[in-house]
C-alpha cells in the first residue's frame, strides 16, 4: 500500500481502485465488471492498464450484476462495481437470486454511498442499502472506515468465496490512529479504535471517524471517556464484541451513514434487547423524511453525524437515564 | 441417437412431467410439455454435459431461464443419471430439493433461477468467461416468451453482442401464450425475429415440437461468427395432450385422476 498522509488521508475509493489493481495484476481472474462507473469508480487507469480484466455492460445495472454472477460461476474473482444508490435499488433482484440465492461468489462494491453525492439528491443516495441486504440469506455487508480497512476488506473480499458487499464513499478519510502502524481487520470482527470507561461509540465505515472526533471532545470538554468502536461488518455483526461491551452497563451510541431503519443501529438493539441488556442506547443516523439538501457535510452536520452532534446526542441520552 | 429414438424419448419424458406433476398436485403442465423436446436434442444430442464432466470447467452449460417448467428439466436430469428418478418424488414436498424452480442443490442444475428475465445475462457472464480464458464451450439458455419483456433481457441481448458471444445460444419457447392471456395481447413482442437481429444477434426460426428440425438447426451452431445465436422455437402449449393443446388453463392447471389416465393413454 502506498504511504498515506494520515493526517489528510485518501478517499477509500482511491484506495479499493489500487487495491484491485494490484490484486488484478498478481491474479488474471480477478475481474472488475462497470456500469459505465470506471470513472466513478476511478477504474479508468485499470482499464487502460488491464483491459482484458475490466467487463463494460454499460448503465446497465440488472445486467452488470446478472453478467457478474456468471462470470462468478465459472471461478472469476468479480468485482462489480457501482454507485451504491442504483448497484443495491435497481439491481437488487439480481442481488437476491443470481449472487445470494445461488451462491455466486459476487463482490458487489457500492461506490460514493450513503449520502457522498451530497447535492445530487436522494435519487443518488443511498440509506437503504444495509437494511434490504441485511434481509438476505447469504450476504456479507461491509463498509470500511479508513484507507487501512478498506485495503484489507478488498483483499478479504477477494480471497471468500462468499458473495461480500463493500460499500464506501469517496471524500478523504485520515487513517484511524490504530491503522498507522497497521492493524488487524478481520470480517466481522469489530475493532475498538480507542477505549474508555464512561460510553460506548459504534461507528461504522466513514462515520468512525466523527464518531472519535466527538469521543475526544467529550474527554476534552466533559472529561467523559468513550470508547469508539469500528464496526466495519454490518452482518454477520460482531456478536462477541456487542455482548463484552454491552455487560458494563455503559451507555450506547451507534452512528451509521444509512437510515435509522434497518442498519446497523437496528442491528444492535435486537441483539441487545434480545439478550436482556438495558444499556442506554441511541440509534445516529438519517431519520424518515425527505432528506435535507445540501453536501454531505451539510447532511452530516444536520442530522448530528458530526463530531457535535454525537457528542450532543450522548448528552441528551444520559440526561434522559 | 435416432430421430425415432428421440421421438420415443420426447413421449417418455412428457408422461414422466405428467405422472410427477399429477403425484406432486402442482406444475408447470403447459409450458413443460411445450419446452420438453427442446431440453431432450439439446441433453441428448448438442451438450457436453453429464454428471461425470459436470464440475469440469469446459461443459457446456444450460441455464433455464423459464424456471416454472423445472418438471422439463428434471426429468431429463434424471434420465441424464445427475440424480435417481425416484428423487421426483418428493417434488415440492416438505424438506426435497426438488421444488418448483430450478436449484443447484439438484444436481446438474446451474442456476438458481425462478424469477423471469435472469438467465440470459447469467449466460452472458458464463460465455464471456470462456472467452477471457479461450475454452471451448458453449452456453445456452431456455427463454420464455412471457418473460421477453423484462428489460434486463434486452441489457444482456446488448451486451451479448457487444461481447461478439458467439458461444451463446438463447433459445425462445415460443408458445405464445402465458399466464393471463395469448403473448400478442398481454404485451406484444412481434417481430421478434427483427428485433433481435438489429440487436446484433443471429435469428433462426424452428419448428420447437420437431426433434428432427430442432437437431438440425442446433448443429448449425453458431449461426454465424462473432454473433450471439437466437433460436424462436415455436411451439404448441400443453404439446401432446390434446386437450391440453393452446389451452391457457393448463399454464400451471393439474389433471384430474381422469384426466391424467386419458393423458396417458394418449402419450402411451
Ligand atoms: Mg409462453
Amino acid at each position: 500500500m502506498a504511504v498515506v498522509d494520515t493526517s489528510v488521508g485518501k478517499a477509500n475509493l482511491e484506495v479499493f481502485a489500487e487495491t484491485l489493481e494490484a490484486l488484478a495484476r498478481e491474479d488474471r481472474n480477478v475481474i472488475a465488471v462497470t456500469s459505465d462507473s470506471r470513472g466513478s469508480g476511478k477504474l479508468a487507469p485499470f482499464g487502460q492498464r488491464l483491459p482484458k480484466q475490466i467487463v463494460e455492460v454499460g448503465i446497465a445495472e440488472q445486467n452488470l450484476v446478472g453478467v457478474a454472477a456468471g462470470l462468478a460461476s465459472t471461478g472469476k474473482k468479480v468485482f462489480a462495481v457501482s454507485p451504491a444508490c442504483f448497484l443495491t435499488a435497481r439491481s437488487l433482484e439480481q442481488i437476491k437470486n443470481d449472487v445470494a440465492y445461488s451462491d455466486n461468489p459476487v463482490n458487489l462494491v457500492g461506490i460514493s454511498a450513503g449520502v457522498s453525492y451530497g447535492a445530487l439528491g436522494s435519487t443518488h443516495h443511498s440509506l437503504h442499502d444495509f437494511a434490504v441486504l441485511r434481509a438476505i440469506n447469504n450476504m456479507i455487508i461491509v463498509a470500511p472506515a479508513d484507507a487501512f480497512e478498506t485495503e484489507q476488506a478488498i483483499r478479504q473480499a477477494a480471497a471468500l468465496e462468499k458473495p461480500v458487499y463493500l460499500r464506501f464513499g469517496k471524500k478523504n478519510m485520515p487513517l484511524l490512529p490504530i491503522d498507522t502502524e497497521g492493524g488487524k481487520f478481520q470480517f466481522a470482527k469489530g475493532r475498538i479504535i480507542r477505549e474508555g470507561d464512561d460510553l460506548v461509540l459504534i461507528g461504522t465505515g466513514e462515520t468512525v471517524q466523527p464518531a472519535l472526533e466527538a469521543a475526544k471532545k467529550l474527554s476534552k470538554e466533559h472529561n467523559i471517556e468513550a470508547t469508539v468502536v469500528s464496526m466495519h461488518t454490518i452482518k454477520p455483526l460482531d456478536y462477541d464484541l456487542l455482548s463484552e461491551l454491552a455487560a458494563t452497563g455503559k451507555p450506547i451510541v451507534t452512528v451509521e451513514e444509512h437510515m435509522i431503519y434497518g442498519g446497523l443501529g437496528e442491528a444492535c438493539a435486537s441483539f441487545l434487547i434480545q439478550n436482556g441488556f438495558k444499556n442506554p442506547f441511541k440509534i445516529i443516523g438519517i431519520p424518515d423524511e425527505y432528506t435535507v439538501t445540501g453536501s454531505q457535510n451539510d447532511i452530516f452536520r444536520h442530522y448530528g453525524i458530526s463530531e457535535q452532534g454525537i457528542a450532543s446526542s450522548f448528552l441528551n441520552l444520559i440526561k434522559k437515564n | 441417437m435416432t430421430i425415432k429414438e428421440l421421438e420415443i424419448k420426447s413421449k417418455e419424458y412428457r408422461r414422466k412431467i405428467l405422472k410427477y406433476i399429477y403425484k406432486a398436485k402442482a406444475g408447470h403442465t403447459g409450458g413443460s410439455l411445450s419446452c420438453i423436446d427442446i431440453l431432450n436434442v439439446l441433453y441428448n444430442e448438442i451438450l457436453n454435459v453429464s454428471p461425470d464432466n459436470f464440475t469440469s470447467s469446459d461443459r457446456d452449460r444450460y441455464i433455464q431461464s423459464k424456471g416454472h417448467c423445472v418438471e422439463a428439466l428434471f426429468v431429463v436430469l434424471a434420465d441424464k443419471g445427475f440424480f435417481p428418478e425416484s428423487d421426483l418424488e418428493t417434488l415440492c414436498q416438505y424438506q426435497s430439493h426438488y421444488i418448483g424452480h430450478p436449484t443447484r442443490k439438484v444436481k446438474g442444475v446451474e442456476q438458481n433461477t425462478g424469477a423471469l428475465g435472469h438467465g440470459l445475462p447469467l449466460s452472458v457472464g458464463t460465455a464471456l468467461a470462456a472467452k477471457m480464458d479461450e475454452i471451448d464451450y458453449k452456453v445456452f439458455t431456455l427463454m420464455g416468451d412471457g418473460e421477453l419483456p423484462e428489460g434486463s433481457n434486452w441489457e444482456a441481448f446488448l451486451t451479448a453482442s457487444h461481447y461478439k458471444l458467439d458461444n451463446l445460444c438463447a433459445i425462445l419457447d415460443y408458445n405464445k401464450l402465458q399466464i393471463s392471456g395469448t403473448t400478442a395481447e398481454v404485451c406484444n413482442t412481434e417481430p421478434i425475429a427483427d428485433k433481435l437481429k438489429s440487436f446484433g444477434w443471429a435469428v433462426r426460426e424452428v419448428d420447437g415440437n420437431n426433434v428432427e428440425a430442432l437437431k438440425d438447426v442446433l448443429k448449425q451452431l453458431p449461426f454465424e461468427q462473432g454473433k450471439p445465436s437466437f433460436v424462436i422455437a415455436h411451439t404448441v402449449k400443453g404439446k401432446g395432450v390434446s386437450y391440453m393443446e393452446n389451452q391457457l388453463k393448463w399454464h400451471h392447471g393439474v389433471p384430474s385422476a381422469e384426466q391424467y389416465e386419458l393423458a396417458m393413454t394418449e402419450l402411451s
